[in-house]
């Protein structure tokens, strides 16, 4: 069951869209991000299908493998759905029942929301499916490089964040064994309320923390044995440099953007009450 | 405990899709001591997860007294009761402020009595020989063999009928594995309990079980004593495994034209053997 | 010069209450002489807590003695100036290939010592590739190591190592955690290593076959040496092996055996075509 999250996961393939520079696809998936809140209608968001569709194409991660990553949020999505279709009070009203009542207004975000944020997780995951954790650790650290002028430990933080993730598929697999092992001397991890089911974490959190910290101890020596001691010095084994296609990249997602709002805010196009 | 035609596929119907269990026909009668071997990956871990329920069957059917535990109703966490599990790297579980607590974990989840916890408990702890000055230590501060056997006491306190270990002696040196192992085989004399060992060494396979059973690639190669199995080590070879080297040395003796048997697994029926030949000549 | 020197070399620590009073000490390691030259193939034998791997971390500066001093290539481990150089020279290899891969990419991984080094990047490159073709890893440059199996963990760890081109590396208990075919793997990796780069090997393990080929075993038991010489005058000492919580092959313990029962068979038999041999003259 937990192995099924593939939210933040890489997929190994060889595209163009992995082949980018990691920090093309930070700051392209930070432009993208921001383009799902520009448009006004429904064609800024055509504009918005059209290129994520192209890149999903681009990137030959199998559309099967992001909509898995969208299942986690599923529950999320809902709620704010049935917020934002419920409880907007303003608008003509389209339909009512009791207390509950829909309204032009509160569909139109409803939905607007709802697109925004699968879209949101889509991007989002498809640079993670596309760019190495390490790379995309390099990206950041890179971008970030300025803040270490005001003393902000940027390559610790960057470090830190490579073995997270090196990190997160071990201690999944190693919560799934001591979850079995206790349920096989009879631990109730199911029933019981709150509280209870809380009390029942305890035999499989004190575990996994020892287990964690065990690892990080074993692994502290390990990067101090192969001469780990700190950024200072160190050189790069895959040193970012932009390349030509970085550049169209960045070309390619500004003309997006316009494309966006151009079609979204200035371009006059309704369909019923979007 | 009974399997018939047990199949298990992993992540059914997805890109990963692997069959782990094919067809599994086996028997583990009362108070046996069954080892299980066979390679990483060969399925043997799938196969004891499925005696104690944790991994329910794609197909087949699993006998426990007679009833099959799939059957709606199965009042599963009495099986688990039955069937005590301990895993690889047991003493990973252990959480515990000590190790007697730790131990009544199971029989606690089994509804019993503080008082019977802590005789079952205490009972479980000779039988590991885990001393008592031990049981008021926090079970992180004990050394590896000691973890190990405060973790195999926890399954024991639960009184199970079937005791399934997977691979106990993984990282121990030599003597705590010899340890280990023959306090196995002396619990399985005392209390007539059913063993079943996983394990990657012939050597202690050979030693200690009645029966061994082999996996390969999903299914069962062999089922048998551990002379009937060591009698096919080149058809185990060719699947990654061997059997014990005294095997081979007496295959090889027996080549050469000493009059030995080849169907040796021991280094005393070794002994034996050759002090025999060697006497004839 | 020596590629390890130690001169009476001690390492005691502090065993600490739950408030953190000093309640004893312990000897890990006690008053241990040591003369490894480059080149050799050492193995070191012990029981778990027999000091083995606190004297293996000293060869590499992660821990510095607490008495007598450690050279490693000539360089005093105490000297914080040296650290660098030291680890170097002396590249370790740890028990748990989980716990020692940095990278998320196995390539990735491999650069990470000579990044860190200040390697320039096109001879990073070089040596990754080097590396991992000397452990017979290039296919699985761009895999996850999670994807892998144990073995094949442990010689990427070994390729991390190697890419820093050290003189000499260290492997503390590299096959403890893995099956017999991942140790058969690492084992023939270190070995060719050892012959065709001339690295000095130094291999930490409780598995008395993995140490046949080596030049020199030492045997240590309470953080002293106890036993050294060749594998041949080691082995031939098995009472004193079993008294150190260590065991023999089975073709050695045979012939003990046999040799026990009168037979006139030399003292110390390594491999089965050895044995078989002599009792078929």
């Amino acid at each position: 069951m937990l192995r099924d999250i593939t939210i933040g996961q890489y997929y190994p393939a060889d595209s163009p869209l992995h082949r980018l520079d990691p920090r093309v696809k930070i700051v392209g998936t930070l432009l993208y991000m921001i383009s799902l809140f520009l448009p006004k209608n429904l064609l800024g968001y055509g504009v918005a299908v059209i290129f994520l569709t192209s890149i999903i194409w681009l990137s030959k991660v199998p559309v099967k493998f992001i909509v898995k990553g969208l299942k986690p949020i599923v529950v999320l999505l809902m709620i704010t759905v049935l917020f934002n279709l419920f409880l907007t009070g303003t608008g003509t009203i389209l339909w009512s029942a009791g207390i509950f009542k829909i309204t032009d207004e509160g569909l139109r975000t409803a939905v607007y929301m709802a697109v925004r944020l699968v879209f949101l997780i889509m991007g989002a995951s498809l640079m993670t499916f596309t760019t190495t954790p390490n790379a995309l650790t390099d990206g950041l650290e890179r971008l970030l490089k300025p803040l270490g002028k005001i003393k902000v430990p940027v390559h610790e933080i960057a470090m830190m964040m490579s073995i997270a993730l090196r990190f997160i598929p071990i201690l999944l697999e190693e919560t799934d064994k001591i979850m079995k092992a206790q349920i096989a001397r009879g631990a109730d991890l199911e029933s019981g309320n709150i509280i209870q089911k809380a009390k029942n974490m305890v035999p499989i959190l004190v575990p996994l923390f020892v287990s964690a910290f065990r690892r990080a101890n074993d692994l502290a020596t390990a990067m101090e044995a192969r001469c780990y001691y700190g950024g200072e010095g160190r050189t790069k084994m895959k040193p970012l440099i932009y390349k030509n296609r970085d550049y169209i990249a960045y070309a390619i997602m500004i003309l997006y953007v316009a494309a966006v709002v151009a079609a979204g805010r200035f371009v006059e196009f309704s369909i019923w009450i979007f | 405990m009974k399997l018939e035609h047990v199949n298990y596929i992993y992540s059914q119907g997805t890109a990963y899709e692997k069959q782990a269990l094919k067809d599994i026909c086996l028997e583990f009668p009362d108070g046996e001591f069954i080892g299980i071997i066979g390679h990483t990956g060969s399925g043997k871990s799938t196969l004891i997860q499925h005696l104690n329920g944790l991994i329910k069957a794609t197909s087949g059917a699993l006998y426990y007294d007679g009833k099959n535990i799939y059957e709606t109703g199965y009042p599963m966490k009495e099986l688990r009761s039955q069937v005590g599990l301990v895993f690889q790297y047991p003493e990973h579980q252990l959480f515990e402020v000590d190790v007697l607590k730790d131990v009544c974990f199971g029989p606690k989840n089994q509804g019993l009595s503080e008082e019977e916890c802590i005789k079952r408990a205490k009972e479980a702890l000779r039988l590991v020989g885990l001393k008592e000055k031990y049981h008021n230590q926090s079970p992180f501060e004990l050394s590896g063999g000691q973890k190990r056997r405060a973790a195999i006491a926890g399954v024991l306190a639960m009184h199970p009928k079937i005791l399934v270990l997977d691979e106990p002696t993984a990282g121990l040196d030599p003597k705590g594995r010899d340890e280990i192992l023959d306090q196995i085989a002396k619990l399985h004399k005392e209390t007539e309990i059913t063993v079943v060992l996983v394990s990657h060494s012939m050597e202690d396979v050979a030693k200690y079980v009645d029966r061994i059973i082999v996996m390969n690639h999903a299914q069962v190669m062999y089922n048998g004593t551990p002379k009937e199995v060591f009698r096919h080590y080149r058809e185990l070879e060719a699947v990654g495994l061997a059997a014990p080297q005294v095997t081979y040395i007496m295959q090889e003796l027996k080549k050469k034209g000493m009059p030995v048997s080849g169907d040796v697994t021991t280094i005393e029926e070794a002994a034996d053997e050759i002090m025999k030949a060697v006497h004839i000549r | 010069m020596e590629m390890i020197k130690t001169e009476n070399l001690s390492f005691e620590y502090e065993k600490r209450d739950e408030e953190g009073n000093v309640i004893g000490t312990h000897m890990a390691v006690d008053g241990v002489e040591l003369s490894i030259e480059p080149g050799q193939f050492i193995a070191i034998l012990g029981h778990n807590g027999s000091g083995k791997s606190t004297l293996a971390k000293h060869m590499n500066a992660i821990l510095v003695p607490t008495g007598g001093t450690m050279w490693v290539a000539g360089k005093d481990t105490k000297q914080d100036e040296n650290l660098l150089d030291i680890r170097q020279s002396a590249g370790m290899v740890f028990q748990n290939p989980d716990n020692q891969i940095i990278g998320t990419v196995v390539e990735e991984d491999v650069g990470f010592g000579p990044e860190n080094i200040g390697v320039p990047t096109e001879e990073i490159w070089r040596r990754v590739e080097e590396s991992l073709n000397a452990v017979g890893m290039i296919e699985y440059r761009h895999h996850s190591p999670n994807k892998l199996s144990g073995g094949q963990k442990q010689r990427v760890a070994i390729a991390g190592v190697v890419a820093m081109r050290p003189k000499c590396i260290v492997l503390d208990e590299p096959t403890a955690m893995l099956d017999p075919n991942g140790r058969k793997e690492v084992l023939k990796t270190v070995k060719k290593l050892h012959e065709k780069e001339k690295v000095t090997a130094i291999l930490i393990t409780h598995y008395m076959e993995e140490v046949i080929d080596a030049d020199t075993v030492i045997v240590m038991d309470h953080g002293k040496i106890v036993m050294q010489g060749t594998p041949r005058e080691i082995f031939s000492r098995v009472e004193e092996l079993k008294e150190y919580r260590l065991d023999v092959p089975q073709v050695t313990m045979l012939a003990y055996e046999l040799r026990k029962r009168g037979l006139n068979i030399p003292n110390g038999i390594l491999r089965k075509e050895e044995l078989v041999k002599i009792l078929c003259q």
